[in-house]
């Protein structure tokens, strides 16, 4: 889509920056890579009043120009980098009204690079609530900018917004804030004259993130730390110089222009709040309430949905067996891509709901209090406190949950969490879970309340929590610390939640998945069903030709000697190949060539377990007949002993193998993105099976 | 005295660092030297703190508070 001016939306984090975006961009959005990194690149449209269109880019909120994380560091250049794709014509910095002084920092920082700019006072509703009184009209006129003050969550002054957006100047007029070339003048002078730095305070932050920045070609950067050598210059201690005289400049500007009442701290709601969720007992059994009624209301809440899903694949099923002429392209449509899509599509409600519920914890503020309570707890087994939320999020997913570490500055503990992430029991496992449960823990409740099909789920995921911590202190101990680690962190205050942000991470995820995870599975799905169609050489037809003699079709009836043909094809067929090929290797874990094949297809994703198990047991069975998987399965007994092939034994150890073993390759692709090196998604795929065969081989042998 | 050994409710006035490192990050979040700080509460396990500090609420470990010098 074209635009005619392009927006960049900078701000700190919690001003409601993405609310704001949404406001002004509506459904009229794209997700996307900034290029060469992995940073969620936000880009929407926005019709002005003047008729022209604005391309808006949401950065990642910071505190200042100077990153702390991967996500932080493209602010700048999306900024600074001239000529580009993405290179702003104006920014919109967000301030929050309740908190101007330390939102100033990075406006007065965004200004000094001399690109033009406006204001978008957000929160002026609760400022005035707190008893704030801005001077908008004076502070506009000392900082040289014009200022829009806007209720994001409420609506208000946004069609403000975007008449100051349309109406403003090419050329940035808004005033210098600090001398910037006293802080370093010789070194800023040198690097003006040398490189394309039009200002001075380009100059100067090319001088502190050269090392990060890729627009500079190599020899600009070896040149830049020549120079920086030549004269004296030190990083921390300019910075240190900058920041202080940023806030003189800000003190001086809020002197006469905002009134701040002086009121005691005490009284706030957000203080009474915390006073109850920190606190020392109810804070962590009120979070591990929050947690428990989150999956529990996952998986109460997604049960209906899912079965219309799943109803309304069996009709789509049905009705294309009737309208399809009978042969190997409706038996590819139905059973490969039919039966994969309702496999993807069956996990949206699950999906949509834990991220509702994430959202939800986000933006009222108390993941970061959640944060605060546990990073000691964390920081003893080598995690952050930043950790948790990646972790509670790969309930629903290790891909974006690893994409969030991002957030942690710690380079160590980032990858600590990257490593452990993946053992948490996320959704793709839930439906191997049940499905396996339910084959072999009766639904009966013991000590009256509790359902042993509960508990055993309940297990499963506890388990994956405790493997977790256990691997993270392990590493705690094999990696090596880069730089220090540090939590500053705000307490943002407490907030409603905004529904519409909610709705948009619902519907944001769920396409994510369907569309990434969703090719996977049906890719996997297709090459399945021709794996399991189809076999080497002319296996097939002399099994036809084996069954057309007398003795069989004399002595059989036409349907079991077809149940006979099916099973001894899909036996001889690819699939059926190398599922024997991998057998003695799984035979010590109780699995059979048939479970073989469902583990070779789960490494593409876990989730095509079930979908892999109604193509084995339907190409075996009666194709007419609609059964579930699990009957299916229940039926299934070993073709040499005639006893079930699904015992206790042989259902938890396959449980444990799904719990321990990275079988997913979205993930193994996002560890790699996030890591740029091959070296971590291998080291975690090679131990993560050998955790999974060892606790599989233990539990096979405990049970049996 | 630094910031660590304030007890909860208590204020003080930021003097000075003593960790150039965490300096710089502590004063872009607003804390500086002259800023009065006041410690809001503790977490549950005893670190990390929560300070009051730019008329906002700002957490640290209780190392990173040793940094910082009262007047």
């Amino acid at each position: 889509m074209k635009a005619d001016i392009r927006v960049a939306l900078v701000g700190n984090p919690n001003t409601g920056k993405s609310t704001l975006f949404n406001a002004l961009t509506g459904l009229n959005q794209k997700i996307g890579n900034f290029p060469g990194v992995t940073v969620d690149k936000k880009i929407g449209y926005s019709p002005l009043p003047d008729g022209r269109r604005a391309e808006i880019i949401d950065l990642p909120g910071t505190y200042s120009l100077y990153p702390k994380s991967k996500d932080e560091s493209i602010v700048f250049s999306v900024l600074a980098e001239k000529d580009t794709e993405l290179t702003p014509d104006l920014v919109v910095v967000i301030l929050d009204a309740t908190n101007l002084k330390r939102n100033l920092l990075l406006y007065t920082q965004v200004a000094d690079l001399k690109i033009p700019v406006i204001i978008a006072l957000n929160m002026v509703d609760l400022s005035k609530k707190a008893g704030i009184r801005i001077d908008i009209d004076k502070l506009a006129q000392k900082l040289g900018v014009p200022i829009i003050p806007v209720s994001a969550r409420r609506l208000e002054g946004i069609g403000e917004l975007k008449a100051a957006i349309s109406y403003a100047n090419k050329f940035a007029l808004q005033q210098s804030s600090i001398d910037v070339k006293g802080i370093a003048p010789e070194l800023i002078t040198a690097i003006s004259n040398e490189l394309p730095a039009d200002n001075p305070y380009f100059a100067l932050q090319l001088a502190h993130q050269h090392e990060h920045l890729k627009f500079l070609t190599p020899a600009q950067s070896s040149r830049i730390e020549e120079l920086e050598k030549e004269h004296g210059f030190h990083t921390q201690k300019a910075q240190a110089a900058e920041t202080i005289a940023r806030y003189n400049y800000i003190n001086d500007v809020l002197y006469d222009t905002v009134k701040t009442p002086v009121t005691a701290h005490d009284e706030s709601v957000s203080n009474k709040i915390d006073k109850v969720l920190t606190h020392k007992v109810f804070g962590f059994v009120i979070f591990i309430g929050v947690l428990l009624f989150m999956f529990q209301s996952i998986f109460a809440w997604s049960e209906y949905p899912m079965s219309l899903i799943e109803a309304g694949f069996v009709w789509i099923e049905g009705i294309l067996r009737n309208v399809l002429p009978a042969g190997p392209l409706a038996n590819l449509l139905i059973d490969g891509v039919v039966a994969g899509l309702s496999g993807v599509l069956v996990f949206i409600p699950q999906i949509a709901i834990l991220f509702a519920f994430i959202s939800i914890l986000e933006d009222t503020g108390y993941m970061s209090r959640v944060t605060f309570m546990m990073d000691k707890i964390m920081r003893k087994v080598g995690l952050n406190g930043k950790s948790v939320v990646p972790l509670i999020g790969g309930f629903a997913c290790a891909v974006p949950s690893i994409m969030s570490t991002r957030t942690i500055e710690n380079w160590k503990d980032r990858m600590i969490t990257i490593m452990v992430t993946p053992l948490v029991a996320c959704s793709a496992r839930l439906p191997v879970y049940t499905l396996l449960i339910a084959l072999v823990v009766p639904n009966k409740n013991v000590w009256w309340i509790f359902n042993l099909q509960g508990l055993a789920l309940t297990g499963m995921y506890v388990l994956s929590l405790v493997s977790a911590v256990i691997v993270a202190y392990v590493m705690k101990f094999v990696l090596k610390a880069r730089e220090r680690g540090y939590f500053i962190m705000e307490l943002p205050v407490y907030r409603m939640p905004r529904w519409n942000n909610m709705l948009f991470s619902m519907y944001e995820r769920s396409k994510t998945f369907v569309l990434e995870a969703g090719k996977v599975i049906i890719a996997v799905s297709v090459i399945l069903w021709v794996l399991s169609s189809y076999g080497p050489g002319n296996r097939f037809e002399k099994i036809e030709q084996k069954y057309q003699q007398p003795q069989f079709t004399k002595t059989m009836t036409a349907d079991s000697l077809a149940r006979v043909i099916s099973t001894e094809k899909l036996e001889n067929s690819y699939a059926g190949v190398l599922g024997h090929v991998i057998e003695p290797v799984i035979k010590p874990l109780g699995f059979d060539w048939k479970i073989g094949i469902a583990l070779i297809t789960s490494f593409a994703a876990r989730e095509v377990f079930v979908g892999t198990m109604a193509t084995i047991y339907s190409v075996e069975g009666d194709a007419d007949r609609i059964d579930s998987v699990q009957d299916k399965m229940r039926n299934a007994r070993n073709p040499n002993t005639g006893r079930p092939v699904f015992t206790l034994a042989v259902a938890f150890s396959l449980m444990m193998f799904y719990a321990f073993a990275m079988q997913c390759a979205s993930t193994v692709a996002v560890v790699y993105r996030e890591t740029k090196d091959w070296r971590w998604p291998a080291a975690q795929f090679a131990y993560m099976t050998v955790l999974a065969y060892g606790a599989a081989f233990l539990v096979y042998h405990l049970l049996k | 005295m630094t910031l660590e050994q304030l007890g909860v409710g208590e204020t003080g006035i930021v003097k000075e660092f003593t960790d150039l490192e965490m300096s710089v990050k502590l004063m872009e979040m607003g804390c500086l030297p002259g800023e009065p700080v006041r410690v809001s509460r503790i977490a549950p396990l005893g670190d990390p703190i929560a300070i009051q500090v730019s008329g906002y609420q700002l957490s640290l470990r209780r190392f990173e508070a040793s940094t910082i010098i009262l007047q």
